[in-house]
């Protein structure tokens, strides 16, 4: 018989090992989160995950479910933290949804609208981040990352490549490619890549098709990011 | 909603924008006949009236702030305006003009009257009745209390008859799934 936790008054049963946000996508429990991805070890970085267990916050992506445990996810207050957290990412770098290729696929977009955020509320920091077309078939926009290293942890751990690394400390943390020029064109990256297909947002870009699906007809067009507990794979 | 005896005044204004958010909520269509029951136009491009009435209900706002006048027209909005309302991706956070706040103004104005192909003896506007660029463009909530926000590309007439039904009802503005767009 399978041990059981409580998730905002549901039963939800898990087995051993598994994390909160793995038992509760698996009973259709949606948490937001942006990067974490099921493919690959929690990161734990974006917070967006937070849940109070026990009365306690804590990132549901690496806290492990344990028996009896009860969980508040689904409240106006852990609800308004990760609203704040999301303005946070938008105001720190440069996210202009109207001229962005993977609006309406982008998973901070569609977490955003989620936690009804209707407006930045801080002051924007309008960053210098220039892009790298390098590439012939990828396009690197640094302007929209929030630092998630699901392009890391793929590039490393599956393609075994190690194109991406996150450099830096506290609010100089970027997003580098591992060349001595700094390019991607400089690397051994391709298409066929994990990496090339794990950006929740609207970094990494293969060219020439940014617009083949039309604005309005996109993944979070047609259902909200928490239509779908499997989203994550669902958005690419 | 039953006539109320005092309409509520509305003024509305486009900064840094292209005027399609205007040109979306004129997509409201007939209902604007019905909005018409509720409120009547005060300073708008739709009145052509050039200032605001101090007893303003309800201010709308598109487009950011990239001149001193802009940030002239929004204070003097939010002295005359009960509630202001920010519509749009520009007025949310710079939008497309903020696209150019990586760049020194210096060099913009540089590149587009002087060093540009196919300029000749190109000069710097710089009558005195042209207002003055700001350095950076802002999102008109880093200036002035915005009470409610639509955001959209423009939003849709949909989104700002929400918005604006749900406010002339006392209700908190809610856009769900499918009103709610950055794009």
């Amino acid at each position: 018989m399978s041990q059981t936790f409580i998730i905002d008054g549901k039963t939800v049963p898990f087995e051993e090992g598994q994390t909160i946000i793995q038992a509760a996508t698996k009973a259709g429990v949606f948490i937001p989160h942006l990067c974490y991805h099921p493919d690959f070890k929690p990161h734990g970085s974006c917070k967006l995950c937070t849940v109070k267990v026990n009365g306690r916050q804590t990132a549901s992506c690496t806290m492990r479910a344990m028996a009896g445990m009860v969980v508040e996810s689904d409240t106006e207050e852990i609800n308004a933290e990760r609203r704040a957290l999301t303005q946070m990412l938008f105001v720190e770098g440069n996210h202009f949804c109207p001229s962005c290729e993977q609006s309406g696929n982008c998973q901070l977009q569609a977490t955003a609208y989620h936690l009804g955020m209707m407006s930045p509320h801080y002051d924007h920091f309008f960053p210098n981040r220039p892009v790298d077309a390098s590439h012939p078939e990828v396009l690197l926009d640094f302007n929209r990352c929030i630092l998630c290293s699901l392009c890391v942890r793929a590039s490393r751990d599956v393609d075994g490549k190690n194109v991406f690394a996150l450099s830096g400390r506290g609010i100089t943390t970027h997003l580098i490619v591992n060349a001595k020029s700094g390019q991607l064109a400089d690397t051994n990256f391709t298409l066929d890549d994990k990496a090339a297909h794990v950006c929740p947002v609207g970094v990494i870009l293969r060219k020439r098709k940014g617009f083949a699906v039309p604005i309005g007809e996109r993944t979070y067009d047609k259902q909200p990011i928490s239509g779908t507990v499997d989203a994550v794979t669902e958005g690419h | 909603m039953n006539a109320p005896t005092k309409k509520l005044k509305v003024a509305t204004t486009s900064l840094a924008g292209c005027f399609g958010c205007h040109m979306s909520f004129l997509d409201i269509d007939e209902r604007l006949f019905t909005l018409l029951d509720y409120i009547e136009f005060d300073r708008s491009p739709l009145t052509d009236i050039k200032h605001c009435s101090p007893d303003c209900d309800i201010g709308i706002i598109e487009g950011g702030l990239c001149n001193a006048e802009n940030v002239h027209v929004l204070r003097e909005f939010r002295k005359n305006c009960k509630v202001l309302i920010a519509i749009g991706a520009c007025a949310i956070n710079g939008g497309l003009p903020a696209q150019r706040n990586h760049l020194p103004l210096t060099t913009i104005l540089e590149e587009v009257y002087h060093t540009s192909p196919g300029l000749a003896n190109g000069m710097i506007p710089n009558d005195p009745e042209l207002p003055l660029p700001l350095d950076k463009v802002h999102p008109i909530h880093e200036v002035v209390k915005i009470d409610y926000f639509i955001p959209g590309c423009p939003p849709s007439g949909d989104a700002i008859w929400k918005v604006l039904t749900d406010l002339l009802a006392g209700r908190e503005p809610e856009l769900g799934h499918g009103l709610m767009h950055y794009d």
